[in-house]
């Protein structure tokens, strides 16, 4: 897919995250709008897929969401990726929905491969998926994204440890690095000082990219996937900002998790261009 | 069928069973992928790691990331075991065990060793006696607790062929065996009728089905006639097992190497007070923590004998 589609994907998305969550007046909108660019890259570009879905996925690169809560993202992409109807993005957060607030495989939604919004559990969910494609000589990749506030979780450097000790060379990791979480700054709730210099001494193979710049977001990612099957994993810290692509939902973790009123929604639908046609 | 005949031929550690059954597991099917915590020997996975190096997963002490991996490693068709010692392969690890195994339904076998009191000196911290309880409250979680070395090794294979996340318990003391090498009669979810009676219910789990058989043959000599179950399953509860012994015998006796709260004998009060009301005695651990000794003294010290077991079947049918 050319850049130019990639971007007016990814605002359509970003469209969709808005809707979703005012729609059922909750739900988390910063994170979702800020990789937006990320995860739209990845399942368009990127990643060899099927949509036919298949819970096993041999033979496919593979995605896992840790921070679940971007839940609105994760659905968007999936549903304009092919995986399900569009139709069903307005069902998010509704009583009888496979869209739950957080994503799970328990209601059979195809796209999910495990439930994900307990914090810190999606890394180890990936390294098993990679060690079994190793197991079955399927040389596809695993993805995963997780936050950088959920760094602050213990099982993440578990899993961080394991990765480089065991040569999981099939695995990219992308962390979310907004600087934000839910009681404030990443700094003053619980300093991640330098992530670069943490993962690398942990032994991993680090890349950095500004996660709202399409282009380089796929440049980086292909460039990741160039660099696995040779020894370490692969991490990439992704700078993003919260709310992108709605000016009122930038520079503040107010938009962490919670959602925009009526004239908020107006505002926002003004500033993203309806390029795929709305659900 | 009376208790009389039963005997036990040696002696062995029930988690020795469980290494058997997995390395047998493994030899059957090329998926079985084991996962340990820096607890090899304890978990008796040698002879599975000798043979099989590439299906075994060595993670360090991380359990939370082990059971992480465990999930992950489904995707794909791998049947993944994740095996340490039962405080910290439950208690520890129950948020992801929560999300990543039960809620997301993946085929993930929970494997312990070193269950209850029998673990002896360390103490407290590892003697967990609140497992069977945390798992058998998750939707979906298949929860065995099967009674010695033989029955150890059968269950390990059963669960493994079975689809679905399920924890299996067993410990770390040589015990009795009792049950025979190869037996059709065991199935999960099925309970094993050990013997057949009209005045009593004794419906057992684990360690404490040997008691439960000590306790019966005294009873029998006293002229009580003991029905006596293994309830090897505790999720799920073999309902009919219980009505049916109930209804003969009109008062029960559970026992386990558990906490009261959250055991087997708090399964059979539900089942009791729901659809049959009748006398019930619960022999098992009440609201506290273990501490250091030998496994014989613990069990003496915690009410956990075969006199214990007598004592409760006195005590309900005084109550009918």
């Amino acid at each position: 897919m050319q850049i130019a589609e990639l971007k007016d994907t990814a605002t359509q998305v970003r469209r969709d995250i808005v809707r979703m969550v005012h729609q059922c007046k909750s739900g988390h909108p910063g994170g979702s709008l800020g990789c937006a660019d990320f995860l739209t890259a990845l399942y368009f570009e990127i990643m060899k897929v099927d949509t036919n879905f298949k819970m096993d996925g041999v033979g496919e690169d593979l995605f896992f969401l840790s921070n679940g809560h971007i839940s609105p993202l994760f659905y968007s992409v999936l549903a304009r990726r092919g995986y399900f109807d569009v139709k069903e993005l307005g069902t998010f957060r509704h009583i009888n929905s496979r869209l739950q607030g957080h994503p799970t495989t328990h209601e059979g939604l195809p796209g999910i491969r495990i439930a994900s919004g307990s914090l810190g559990q999606g890394i180890s969910v990936a390294i098993g998926a990679a060690l079994t494609k190793k197991l079955n000589g399927d040389d596809k990749t695993v993805f995963v994204l997780t936050g950088d506030g959920e760094l602050q979780e213990g099982q993440i450097w578990e899993a961080l440890l394991f990765a480089a000790a065991k040569k999981v060379d099939n695995l990219i990791v992308t962390v979310d690095w907004n600087d934000a979480q839910i009681d404030g700054s990443t700094q003053h709730v619980c300093d991640l000082g330098d992530l670069k210099a943490k993962f690398t001494a942990f032994g991993w193979d680090v890349l950095e990219m500004k996660g709202n710049v399409m282009d380089e977001v796929v440049f980086t990612l292909t460039e990741a996937q160039l660099r696995t099957k040779k020894g370490k994993p692969v991490a990439i810290l992704m700078r993003t900002e919260m709310g992108f692509g709605v000016d009122y939902m930038m520079g503040t973790h107010k938009w962490h998790g919670s959602a925009p009123n009526d004239e908020q929604l107006a505002k926002a639908m003004a500033q993203l261009k309806e390029t795929l046609g709305d659900y | 069928m009376s208790l009389q005949n039963i005997t036990y031929t040696d002696k062995k550690d029930t988690r020795s069973g469980f290494g058997v059954g997995i390395y047998e597991a493994g030899k059957e099917n090329p998926n079985v992928v084991a996962l340990c915590a820096d607890l090899i020997g304890s978990l008796k996975l040698e002879k599975f790691i000798e043979n099989f190096p590439e299906r075994f997963v060595q993670t360090g002490i991380a359990e939370a990331n082990m059971i992480g991996i465990a999930a992950g490693l489904t995707i794909g068709g791998k049947i993944p075991v994740a095996t340490t010692f039962a405080n910290f392969g439950t208690g520890r690890v129950y948020d992801q065990i929560r999300q990543s195994v039960a809620y997301s339904d993946k085929n993930v076998k929970i494997c312990c060793s070193h269950a209850g009191l029998t673990l002896g000196e360390d103490g407290a911290t590892h003697q967990i006696l609140e497992d069977i309880g945390l798992m058998k409250m998750l939707p979906h979680m298949t929860v065995v607790v099967p009674c010695d070395y033989n029955q150890t090794r059968l269950a390990t294979k059963a669960i493994i062929e079975r689809h679905g996340p399920t924890y299996l318990r067993f410990g770390r003391p040589v015990w009795p065996i009792f049950t025979p090498a190869e037996d059709e009669t065991f199935q999960i979810g099925k309970a094993q009728f050990l013997s057949q009676g009209s005045d009593v219910t004794i419906i057992a789990c684990g360690h404490l089905v040997w008691h439960a058989v000590l306790a019966g043959q005294e009873l029998e000599k006293r002229g009580i006639s003991v029905e006596l179950i293994n309830m090897h399953t505790i999720k799920p509860l073999d309902v009919d097992a219980i009505l049916q012994s109930v209804k003969k015998t009109g008062c029960v006796v559970t026992a386990e190497e558990h906490q009261m709260a959250g055991g087997l004998g708090e399964s059979v009060a539900s089942v009791l007070s729901q659809q049959y009301l009748a006398p019930l005695e619960m022999v098992a651990v009440k609201d506290t923590f273990g501490e250091s000794g030998t496994p014989d003294q613990l069990l003496e010290k915690y009410g956990l004998m075969p006199k214990d077991i007598i004592a409760a079947v006195e005590k309900v049918m005084a109550r009918k």
